[in-house]
C-alpha cells in the first residue's frame, strides 16, 4: 500500500424518489490497498460504489481518480477509468461462454476471434490462480465458477481499481479462501480493491482499512489492524449491540413432525432426497447443517407441497386434543363419520353421538365449539398441495431460499404481499383490505422494516427489509411448524440478530422450527439439535449443545464415494 | 413439370416470410418483441410501390427502378421502426401494445395510400425486379434480384450475429441487458438500431410481395396476413437467420400447398385446401412443442425479450 490516493469521493449524495440512499459521503482509496465498506443493509454501500462504477449517476459531489476531478456517466466511463465492479447479483449472460462474457462491450479494432479471448482468459487465470474452462456455458457453472467469471472479465479489461460488492455471501468457506488468496496476489500487483461485506471475520481477515457508513452516511475510516470486531460493530450500528442468542431449554416438547424414509428425485433422475427420516418436536429450533445443494432446499419444498415425494411419509401431530372441532364443519359428512367413529367429546367428557339429531342442530353444536376432539390428529402431509395443506387446518409456514422468486412477489406492495396468504379469507365478493393493511404496518413497525411507506413494491426495498416483510408475514399467522431456508443471507448483523431472535419466540411459543444455515456458529449457538445432511442423506443428527464445529464439519463433508470434482474446481 | 413450378412458386412466396423473418430475427436479438411486423411490411409495400409510381416511364434505366424502390421501402420500414423505438425506448411503453398499433397503423395508412396508386402496371413493374436474361430461362423466372437479396441478407444477419463483436453485443442486449449496460455497450443505441434496420428489411418482404411474387393491386390485402407468418418463422427458425432460409422455404411450401397438392395428387379434392392452409400454423406449434420438450438454452428465446431496460430501475 503506498500513500497516493487512487480514488476519491466527496460530498456524493443520491436520492431514489423519497429515499436518500447517500448524503454527503465521502472515500478515499489508496493505490495498492484493500479497503472494506461495512454498513447495515440499506445503508447506501451498493448504491455508492454503482455511482464509482456508472449505473447511477451521483445527485451531488466529486470523483476524483488520480487526484483529477473526473465524470462517470456510464460503465463505459468507468472502464475508460480502469474501474470493474463485481456486482452482488451477476451480471452475466446466461447463454455464453465464460469468454464471451469477459470480451462483451470491449472496445477494440482487432479482429474478433474467440479463440484468442480463450487464450487471453486461461493467461489472465493462470497468473493469479483461477481455475477456468473459457469455453463452459454460464448456465452450467456454479455460484463461484460465475463469480470468478466476473473478475477475469474486469481483468480482462486492465482495471485498476476493482469493486466487490459482498463477493462472500455465497461461497463456501474454502472458496472465500481461494478468493482472499486470489485478492491478496491482486493487491501485490498494485491493484486497489474495495470488498463490500457484512461479515466482520472476513474484513479482519483481508482490508488494511474499513469505512463505515450508516444510514447513507460517512461515519468514519478506521485502520483494521488497530481496531476490534465490537467497536466496528459499534460504528456500524451507531449504538452498542450485544451479539448475543439466548437460547432457552425447550418447553414440554412433543413430536410435531415425523418425517419417515423420505425420497425424492430430481427432473433428471437424480436422487435428492435419499431415505430422510427425523423428528422435528415442538418448542425447539432443529438446524439443518450441509453443503450448498445437499438437498436442504428439496427437503423444505418437499415438507411444505412443492416437491413431489417418491416415498415415504412426512407426518404431522396436529394438537388437537381437548380442542373445538374448528375446520371440518365445512365438511358435514365427515364431522358425521368422525363422530360415528367416536372420535370426539363434549366438554364434560361425554362421547359424542350425532345419531337420530337433525342436521341444524350438530351445526350449532360444531359452530359453538361443543365439540372437542379426543386426540391429537395426525395428517400425511405427503402429496398434499400447499392449498390442501392449508385447509387441513395445517399451520406451516415457510420461508423459502429465493425471497423475491418464491416468497413475495417483487412488484406489488407491503398489503399485497400480506393478502397472498389470506386472500381466500371471507365470503365477500370484494377483498378485505383493511386486515391484510393494519398487519403490514404492524409488521413495519414491529420489525423496523426502512421503507418509505407500506405502499412501496417490495423489490425497492433492500434485501433485510425484504426479508422481514417475509418473515413477518409467515410468523402472523400462528405456525405450528415454522421452516426458514437461509433467513440471514444477506443480511446485516442487527437484522440477522433480529430474525434469530423471531426465531427463538416461536420456538417459546410452541412451534417447531427447521432452521436451514450456513454460518455453522450459528447454527450451533441458535439450535437445539442439528441435523446435517450430506448428498440427500442424514449423515447425523447432533445436539447442538454438546457437539463441536469440527464434529459437525466432518459430517457434513462424509464421503461414500460421492464425487466431489465439481465443487472442488471451483 | 408442375411439380417443379409448385417447388418454384413456394420458393419465391417462400422469400416473403424470409424478409420478415430476418428482420424481425435482429430486432428480437436486442429484446424488442416487434409485433408491428406485418404494418411495417405493408408500409414496405406502400413506400416502394409509391417511388415506382413516382419514376414509372420516365425513361430510368431498369435497374436504377429496382434500386430506388427497394430503398424507398427500406426506409419507409425503416421510420416504422424508428417510431417503435421511439416509444418503446425513449418512452419506455409497453413493447406489445405498441408493435400492435404499428401493425394496425401500417395497415391502415397503406390501404389508404395503395388506393391512390392504380396509376402502376404491376404487371410492367415486375419484369423490372427480374434478372434482364430471366425470360429466357424459365428456371430463372422465379428468381429475381430480389429473391437473392434475401437469402444474401439471412446470411450476412446470420454471421454478424455469431461472428462479430457487434452480434455478440446485440445478443447480449437481448439476453440481458443490465448486463450489456455494466459492460459498456449502449443498450439504447443497439436497440435503436437493430430495430431500424430489422423493420427496413422486413419492409422489404411487403415490397417483393407486391411487385415480384404477385405483381398484382389486389396483392396489398394479403401482406397482414404474411407478415404474421414472419413472426411465426422467427419461432420456427429458433432465432436463427440461417434455419429461416429453410424455414421460409417450407412455410412456402405448406401456405400453397392448398392450391397445388390437389393438382399433383387427383385423390385430394380442392375440398381440403382450407384445412391445407393451416399447414404453417401446425407446423409453427409441432416446432414450438418440439423445443421446449427438448428444452436447450440456445434454442429459447433472448432472455429478456419485450422487456424494456431501465437502468436505474431496482
Amino acid at each position: 500500500m503506498t500513500n497516493n490516493v487512487k480514488l476519491e469521493l466527496k460530498g456524493i449524495s443520491k436520492t431514489f424518489g423519497s429515499i436518500k440512499a447517500n448524503t454527503k459521503v465521502d472515500l478515499k482509496l489508496h493505490e495498492g490497498e484493500i479497503l472494506a465498506i461495512l454498513g447495515e443493509n440499506g445503508s447506501g454501500k451498493t448504491t455508492l460504489m454503482n455511482m464509482i462504477a456508472g449505473i447511477y449517476f451521483p445527485d451531488e459531489g466529486q470523483i476524483f481518480i488520480d487526484g483529477k476531478e473526473v465524470t462517470i456517466h456510464s460503465p463505459k466511463d468507468a472502464y475508460n477509468y480502469k474501474i470493474g465492479m463485481i456486482h452482488q447479483h451477476f451480471k452475466l449472460v446466461d447463454v455464453f461462454s465464460a469468454s464471451e462474457n469477459i470480451v462483451l462491450g470491449v472496445e477494440t479494432k482487432a479482429k474478433y476471434d474467440i479463440n484468442e479471448v480463450n487464450d487471453a482468459v486461461a493467461a489472465i487465470a493462470e497468473r493469479y490462480g483461477f481455475i477456468i474452462d473459457p469455453k463452459k456455458k454460464v448456465h452450467e457453472m456454479s455460484v463461484s465458477e460465475k463469480q470468478t467469471v466476473e473478475i477475469i472479465k474486469v481483468l480482462y479489461r486492465g482495471a485498476d481499481i476493482l469493486i466487490l460488492d459482498e463477493p462472500t455471501a455465497v461461497l463456501t468457506p474454502q472458496e472465500i479462501d481461494k478468493l482472499f488468496s486470489v485478492l491478496r496476489k491482486m493487491k501485490e500487483d498494485g491493484k486497489s480493491i474495495i470488498i463490500i461485506t457484512h461479515k466482520l471475520n472476513e474484513v479482519k481477515a483481508i482490508s488494511d482499512n474499513v469505512t463505515v457508513l450508516l444510514k447513507g452516511k460517512y461515519v468514519d475510516t478506521v485502520k483494521t489492524a488497530d481496531s476490534t470486531e465490537s467497536q466496528l460493530t459499534e460504528l456500524m450500528v451507531g449504538k452498542k449491540v450485544t451479539l448475543n442468542i439466548d437460547r432457552t431449554e425447550p418447553n414440554n416438547p412433543t413430536d410435531r413432525l415425523v418425517v419417515d424414509n423420505l425420497c425424492s428425485t430430481n427432473e433428471e433422475g437424480i436422487a435428492t432426497l435419499d431415505h430422510i427420516s427425523f423428528t422435528a418436536r415442538s418448542g425447539e429450533i432443529l438446524g439443518i447443517a450441509g453443503i450448498a445443494g445437499s438437498g436442504q432446499k428439496e427437503l423444505l419444498e418437499a415438507i411444505a407441497g412443492l416437491q413431489k415425494i417418491d416415498a415415504g411419509t412426512v407426518l404431522f401431530n396436529n394438537p388437537k386434543k381437548d380442542k373445538p372441532v374448528t375446520y371440518i364443519h365445512k365438511s358435514y359428512k365427515k364431522v358425521c363419520q368422525l363422530a360415528s367413529e367416536g372420535k370426539f367429546h363434549y366438554e364434560d367428557g361425554t362421547k359424542v353421538d350425532f345419531t337420530g339429531m337433525k342436521k341444524k342442530d350438530i351445526v350449532a353444536l360444531v359452530n359453538d365449539g361443543k365439540v372437542l376432539f379426543n386426540e391429537d390428529e395426525v395428517i400425511d402431509l405427503r402429496d398434499k398441495t400447499p392449498l390442501e395443506i392449508r385447509e387441513l387446518g395445517v399451520r406451516l409456514s415457510f420461508v423459502p431460499e429465493d425471497r423475491l422468486g418464491m416468497g413475495l412477489v417483487g412488484s406489488m406492495d407491503i398489503t399485497n404481499n400480506m393478502m397472498l396468504r389470506s386472500y381466500r379469507k371471507g365470503k365477500s365478493f370484494l377483498l378485505n383490505r383493511k386486515n391484510p393493511e393494519a398487519l403490514a404496518e404492524e409488521i413495519v413497525h414491529d420489525l423496523e422494516v426502512v421503507t418509505p411507506s407500506i405502499k412501496t413494491p417490495v423489490r425497492r426495498l433492500s434485501g433485510g427489509n425484504i426479508q422481514k416483510v417475509l418473515v413477518g408475514r409467515e410468523i402472523s399467522y400462528a405456525p405450528k411448524v415454522f421452516m426458514a431456508a437461509y433467513p440471514v443471507r444477506g443480511l446485516d448483523i442487527n437484522s440477522s440478530y433480529m430474525i434469530y431472535n423471531l426465531l427463538n419466540k416461536q420456538k417459546e411459543s410452541g412451534a417447531a422450527i427447521l432452521f436451514v444455515g450456513e454460518d455453522l456458529d450459528v447454527l450451533l449457538e441458535l439450535s437445539d439439535r442439528i441435523l446435517v445432511i450430506n448428498a440427500g442423506k442424514v449423515t447425523g443428527i447432533v445436539d447442538a449443545r454438546t457437539t463441536t464445529k469440527e464434529e459437525v464439519g466432518l459430517l457434513m463433508t462424509k464421503h461414500e464415494g460421492i464425487n466431489e470434482t465439481k465443487e472442488v474446481q471451483a | 413439370m408442375e411439380v417443379l413450378y409448385y417447388i418454384l412458386n413456394a420458393f419465391s412466396l417462400g422469400v416473403t416470410f424470409l424478409y420478415g423473418c430476418t428482420g424481425e430475427i435482429i430486432t428480437e436479438k436486442s429484446g424488442h418483441l416487434n409485433l408491428g411486423i406485418p404494418g411495417i411490411m405493408c408500409i414496405g409495400s406502400a413506400t416502394g410501390c409509391a417511388a415506382l409510381q413516382m419514376m414509372y416511364k420516365k425513361g430510368i434505366p431498369d435497374f436504377l427502378v429496382v434500386i430506388i424502390s427497394i430503398i424507398a421501402a427500406f426506409i419507409g420500414g425503416a421510420i416504422m421502426g424508428a417510431i417503435y423505438s421511439f416509444i418503446t425506448v425513449t418512452l419506455k411503453s409497453n413493447q406489445n401494445v405498441t408493435g400492435l398499433v404499428m401493425t394496425i397503423f401500417g395497415v391502415g395508412l397503406t390501404n389508404y395510400i395503395m388506393h391512390d396508386l392504380t396509376g402502376v402496371r404491376y404487371l410492367y413493374a415486375k419484369k423490372f425486379f427480374r434478372f434482364p436474361f430471366a425470360e429466357s430461362k424459365t428456371s430463372l423466372q422465379y428468381c429475381g434480384v430480389m429473391v437473392f437479396l434475401a437469402i444474401i441478407i439471412a446470411i450476412i444477419a446470420s454471421y454478424i450475429l455469431t461472428k462479430t463483436r457487434i452480434g455478440l453485443n446485440l445478443r447480449s442486449v437481448g439476453e440481458n441487458p443490465a448486463t450489456a449496460d455494466a459492460a459498456g455497450i449502449n443498450v439504447s443505441k443497439y436497440r435503436y438500431l437493430a430495430t431500424i434496420i430489422g423493420s427496413g428489411i422486413a419492409a422489404l418482404g411487403g415490397l417483393f410481395y407486391v411487385m415480384d411474387y404477385s405483381g398484382t393491386q389486389e396483392a396489398y390485402l394479403s401482406i397482414e396476413a404474411m407478415g404474421w407468418l414472419s413472426v411465426a418463422l422467427v419461432i420456427f427458425s429458433t432465432w436463427k437467420p440461417i434455419v429461416g432460409i429453410l424455414g421460409s422455404f417450407i412455410f412456402g411450401v405448406t401456405m400453397i400447398a392448398g392450391s397445388f397438392l390437389p393438382i399433383i395428387f387427383s385423390w385430394l379434392t380442392m375440398a381440403s385446401t382450407p384445412f391445407l392452409k393451416m399447414l404453417p400454423y401446425v407446423i409453427t406449434i409441432i416446432v414450438l412443442i418440439i423445443t421446449s420438450i427438448r428444452n436447450k438454452r440456445e434454442n429459447q428465446p433472448p432472455e429478456k425479450l419485450g422487456i424494456n431496460y431501465f437502468r436505474e430501475d431496482r
